[in-house]
């Protein structure tokens, strides 16, 4: 692994983060930083735990399939920045 | 140069359960905008997901009937994307550990379209092998206007499994038996609905071409907007040829995603993949791992129908059918059952197999709901069978049973009220026969010069003179005798 | 001593006796945060008037009937703002309550108001706050630490009883230590999460800050348990933790691990803490010493994995069904790109970026899966350690309370701040900090609180609270009040 090795506004546009040349250099900076520290974990042996498998746990947390009262579509728009007709309403998606 | 086509499909299927995947608000299609929802299926901030138990078992019980290898831990995963319907802009998904993999798909003679049934090339019962299914979420639905599109999220939530199968089918026909079946098998199993129309059953089809005898694959493209099976087969063929004309002028198949136009009955370029999705999948850690050997597998065993095939063989030698009769009797469960139940009483079953397979059909080509008590096909088979009307009067009675029948009178009751009542009083019989030998010299002198099948004219005498009520073996046993002592 | 510096379990006394009504404990603390926290600003928004109201009709039956509390602006109060001190979720309104606000209000609580944070609960002096940072009730040149700085603060200043904060590497337990009041993470499934926003799911858990160890009981007693509503949370029994507070620990083993007296530890807090181990061993406690080898790999793995939960946590923040969204926006990618730019801070973008980094292709084996395999050594770390020891004695941060600005140059500067809680989190165990001593007045720097930190195994906050319960009662430094 090779800590030079983030393009950092290729790792923002998938983060869907525009940034600007002034962040992406001082984050290009700082996270070279980082994961330059992080590269410590290189060293260390994980065999051991290469060995143990996934367990299957022991009990499962599951929901009864059973109603529970929705909200209306008022209480679910209240917050959105655009909406008309009980939509949310973003600029056109293009497939 | 003779070229074949490798097609793989990715089938997702909407779970028919009472609440969504990971919240409990109803899994309904339909309804105004954004009225199915809560904070969970809206992604607010700070909400957790629980997994739906019957979700969970209806997929293992797909994996069971489709004969999966059902994994003992499973887990989910996100997968990241940004897309307007995605309330968290990640789906919980599976990634590494789905709950099934492996599996197959038979796809039996029926499942192919009807005109493809009869050729040769035709490959029945061919298994096309699964790689997995597995257990996530549906987006919302959006809506597209002049610059925006508005977004409703009552859809967002529903509980998905996707199959992914093989490229194991070589011709759009092996594309369309394998939908057919899957949603026969789906519907069997009352995991789904499965409607394509309603978005309840969804398919991706990839497809591409090579020489053939060559073992690698070529190319493929990916075809999309796909809604009805029909749709599937005749996208197929378009893109085969597209793909097959393009390869054999010495062209090269782009890889891209292709959009299917029903109406102008092509398909289109869509996106060319530039660069494989980055979906970052890690495990979700707002869900525990599952383990389906604490209850969850036995709970789908449980639910295991008799599977098409199973039942196909059964009503055979079970009432008597025809091979042909059994594997449509079988070819869906809600006619399967009906028939069971209509023969359940009939002396004859056969008989029962041949009013609703062939009489009925006649009427209505609408074989899943039936709007006939299933008892009054006994009812009426029975009559025939005793004797007591004759099958032309059977036909008759069958008609206005099921198609013009105000007063819903049962069988009997409409042979009662139409008078077909069989004669076999043998006096009566008697002096009908006698009349008719008295007014039928010549087939009489023909019978006794050997001519058998003048005994039928004199036959036809006698039911004219019974107005049909004689019961017309009988009539022919007095004919002989009488004839014989003359 | 007036009212506002009451403990819970005083405050509860007083009201049950109608010694006070709630409608004076409301008044009087209204007051002190009227006339402090322009200095102090822990709270982002206080609702007198909801919180006068819920007085007249409190309940002081009930287990915290009348108790005004204030809650970290990271948990959906419905009806409230819940903003995660950030940009892009300004004018959102919770359509919901958090498990833990319910059990509060079944409790009798007051919910007095939000308390300022780190934007995202990312930072650890709470100057990652879009609405101003919180200062340290001890010094106002000082920050309170971080990300739950405005509830420490709050608390630390007697501006509130208790408080709650979420805490994924330290956010409960440093703040608590600099501002020198009690704060406790709970073992990992110990209580709800459902209604905390996310930074890091597989580490948050949410805790309390109180003035004593006994109200820190109190309050767990309160919040515990399971919740059909969180996957995570767990099923296990959950113990009356008040009831064991006798202050003896006869017998009791507690492990030094020394791999935490390291150098870049203030000499001061070394002492302090050193010395609260001697008062140990007089109240009759083992000490032992013990290992915790990977404990040095720990922010390194808690930057990776926090990361990149939180890259796909907070990409909900989209300008879509909530918060703000940017100006005319040209298209889907314009309006996410721009919404996200607008609202998050620095340290979120930063945050986002490395774990959108370590999870993508071609090095989510390396960064991601390779992390999560040292965690695992971590974890077994502390089950050895239990296997021989009842709890691990450590201070809580390596430092008293830094001075605001001091470190905000140096993103991996403020990380290491946590180097001593981060483990904590890691292995899903649950830990206190409490009030240990005072750093000597240098300059302009008055005395700034020192914190111990005491580590449990799973499912050992009871161990846990009494052998702080039984520190604290022999010391008394839980008495000493701010400045302010
Ligand atoms: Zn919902």
């Amino acid at each position: 692994m090779s800590s030079q090795g983030i393009d950092v506004q290729y790792v923002a546009d998938l983060a869907r983060l525009r940034l600007s040349a002034d962040e992406v250099a001082t984050f290009q900076k700082q996270l070279s930083d980082i994961l330059g520290y992080v590269d410590q974990l290189q060293k260390v042996d994980v065999s051991s735990v290469e060995a143990i498998t996934a367990s299957a746990p022991t009990s499962n947390n599951l929901r009864t399939d059973e109603l529970k009262p929705s909200i209306s579509a008022e209480e679910a728009l209240a917050n959105a920045p655009v909406q008309s007709d009980n939509l949310f309403i973003v600029p056109r998606m293009v497939e | 140069m003779e070229y074949e086509a490798v097609i793989g499909l990715e089938v997702h299927v909407q779970l028919k359960t009472n609440t969504k995947m990971f919240c409990g608000c109803i899994n309904k299609y339909g309804g105004l905008p954004n009225t199915h929802v809560c904070p969970i299926c809206l992604g607010m901030p700070g909400v957790m997901p629980t997994p739906n138990h019957d979700a969970v078992v209806k997929t293992i019980l797909t994996g069971l009937m489709l004969e999966c290898n059902i994994a003992t831990r499973c887990k989910f995963d996100r997968k990241n994307y940004f897309y307007p319907d995605m309330p968290k802009n990640y789906q919980i998904s599976q990634y590494d550990e789905p709950l099934c993999e492996g599996g197959a798909v038979t796809l039996n003679l029926l499942a192919y379209p009807k005109d493809a049934q009869k050729l040769e090339t035709t490959v029945v019962d061919k298994k096309v092998r699964l790689v997995r299914i597995h257990l996530e979420e549906d987006v919302a639905k959006s809506q597209h206007d002049e610059g925006q599109s508005g977004v409703d999220f009552n859809r967002a939530g529903t509980p998905l499994m996707e199959i992914v199968s093989e490229a194991d089918m070589r011709t759009p026909e092996e594309a369309f038996a394998y939908l057919t079946a899957l949603k026969q098998i789906l519907i069997y199993g009352n995991v789904s609905d499965a409607d394509m129309e309603k978005g309840q059953l969804r398919c991706d089809v990839n497809v591409s071409v090579r020489p053939k005898g060559q073992e690698k694959f070529g190319t493929k493209c990916e075809i999309k907007n796909l809604n009805s099976i029909s749709a599937v087969r005749r996208s197929l063929k378009y893109e085969i040829d597209r793909q097959i004309e393009v390869v054999s002028e010495g062209g090269t198949i782009r890889q891209e995603t292709r959009r299917w136009n029903d109406v102008k009955g092509e398909t289109a370029v869509m996106r060319i993949k530039e660069q494989a999705h980055d979906y970052r999948y890690f495990p979700e850690p707002d869900l525990l791992p599952l383990n389906t050997s604490l209850g969850l597998r036995s709970e789908a065993e449980v639910l295991m129908p008799e599977l098409p095939s199973a039942k196909k063989a059964r009503l055979a030698t079970q009432y008597g059918v025809s091979e042909y009769q059994a594997s449509v009797l079988s070819s869906e469960v809600a006619l399967a059952d009906y028939f069971e139940k209509a023969a359940e009483a009939a002396k004859d079953k056969g008989l029962v197999a041949n009013f609703l397979l062939n009489d009925y059909l006649a009427i209505n080509s609408d074989l899943s709901t039936i709007a006939v008590p299933a008892p009054w096909f006994s009812e009426l088979a029975n009559e025939l069978t005793a004797g007591k009307i004759n099958s032309k009067q059977a036909k008759e009675v069958f008609g206005l049973m099921v198609s013009d029948n105000p007063g819903n009178l049962t069988p009997l009751e409409i042979i009662k009220a139409k008078g077909f009542v069989q004669v076999t009083d043998t006096g009566a019989l008697e002096a009908w026969c006698d009349q008719a030998i008295a007014n039928g010299a010549r087939s009489v002198a023909d019978y006794k010069a050997g001519k058998v099948a003048a005994l039928n004219a004199l036959k036809g005498q006698v039911m004219k003179l019974s107005k049909g009520q004689a019961n017309p073996q009988t009539v022919g046993e007095i004919l002989e005798q009488k004839l014989k002592a003359l | 001593m007036s009212m506002i510096h009451f403990s819970v379990t005083a405050l509860r006394k007083q009201l049950a006796a109608k010694e006070i009504s709630p409608v004076e404990v409301v008044d009087a603390l209204l007051a002190r945060i009227e006339a402090i926290d322009p200095q102090v600003k822990a709270y982002l928004h206080v609702d007198a008037a909801a919180a006068r109201e819920a007085a007249k009709s409190a309940d002081v039956t009930r287990p915290l009937g009348g108790v005004p509390i204030a809650i970290k602006d990271v948990l959906n109060v419905k009806g409230d703002p819940c903003t995660c001190a950030s940009k892009i979720l300004k004018g959102y309104i919770a359509p919901y309550d958090a498990t833990t606000i319910g059990k509060l209000r079944d409790a009798g609580a007051i919910l007095l108001g939000r308390t300022n944070m780190d934007e995202f609960a990312m930072g650890s002096s709470t100057e990652n706050s879009s609405w101003g940072s919180t200062r340290n009730p001890w010094s106002l040149a000082h920050i309170p630490g971080g990300s739950s700085g405005g509830s420490a603060a709050a608390v630390g200043a007697h501006e509130a009883f208790a408080a709650l904060g979420s805490d994924t590497g330290g956010s409960i337990r440093q703040p608590a230590a600099l501002c020198g009041c009690v704060g406790l993470k709970p073992t990992y499934g110990r209580v709800s999460r459902f209604g905390l926003v996310a930074f890091a799911s597989s580490l948050d858990q949410i805790g309390p800050f109180t003035k004593t160890v006994e109200d820190a009981a109190l309050l767990m007693n309160v919040l515990s348990g399971h919740d059909p509503l969180d996957n995570t949370s767990s099923r296990q029994q959950v113990p009356d933790l008040t009831a064991r507070l006798t202050g003896d620990i006869k017998g009791m083993k507690l492990g030094v691990p020394k791999e935490y007296f390291i150098e870049g530890i203030d000499p001061q807090v070394d002492a302090a803490v050193k010395a609260a181990i001697a008062k140990y061993q007089e109240l009759g406690a083992e000490i032992v010493e013990i290992s915790l080898p990977h404990t040095e790999h720990a922010v390194a793995v808690y930057y990776i994995l926090a990361t990149a939960e939180a890259s796909a946590n907070l990409a909900r923040f989209d300008g879509v069904r909530y918060g703000t969204r940017a100006e005319k926006p040209t298209g889907v990618l314009d309006m996410y790109g721009r919404t996200r730019a607008e609202g998050f801070g620095p340290e979120v973008k930063r945050r986002i970026i490395l774990g959108t980094y370590v999870l993508s292709s071609g090095y989510a084996d390396a960064y991601y899966k390779h992390a999560q395999k040292v965690q695992e050594l971590i974890r077994q770390d502390f089950h050895k350690a239990f296997e021989k020891v009842d709890a691990i004695l450590t201070p809580t941060s390596p430092t008293a309370a830094f001075k605001a600005g001091e470190r905000t140059a140096s993103p991996l500067q403020m990380y290491l701040a946590d180097i001593f809680t981060i483990a904590v989190n890691l292995a899903g165990v649950c830990g206190i900090s409490l009030p240990c001593g005072f750093t000597m007045p240098e300059g302009d720097t008055p005395r700034l609180p020192i914190g111990l930190q005491i580590i449990g195994p799973n499912w050992g906050e009871e161990t846990i609270l009494r052998a702080g319960h039984a520190y604290e009662q022999s010391t008394g430094w839980h008495k000493e009040l701010p400045p302010i």
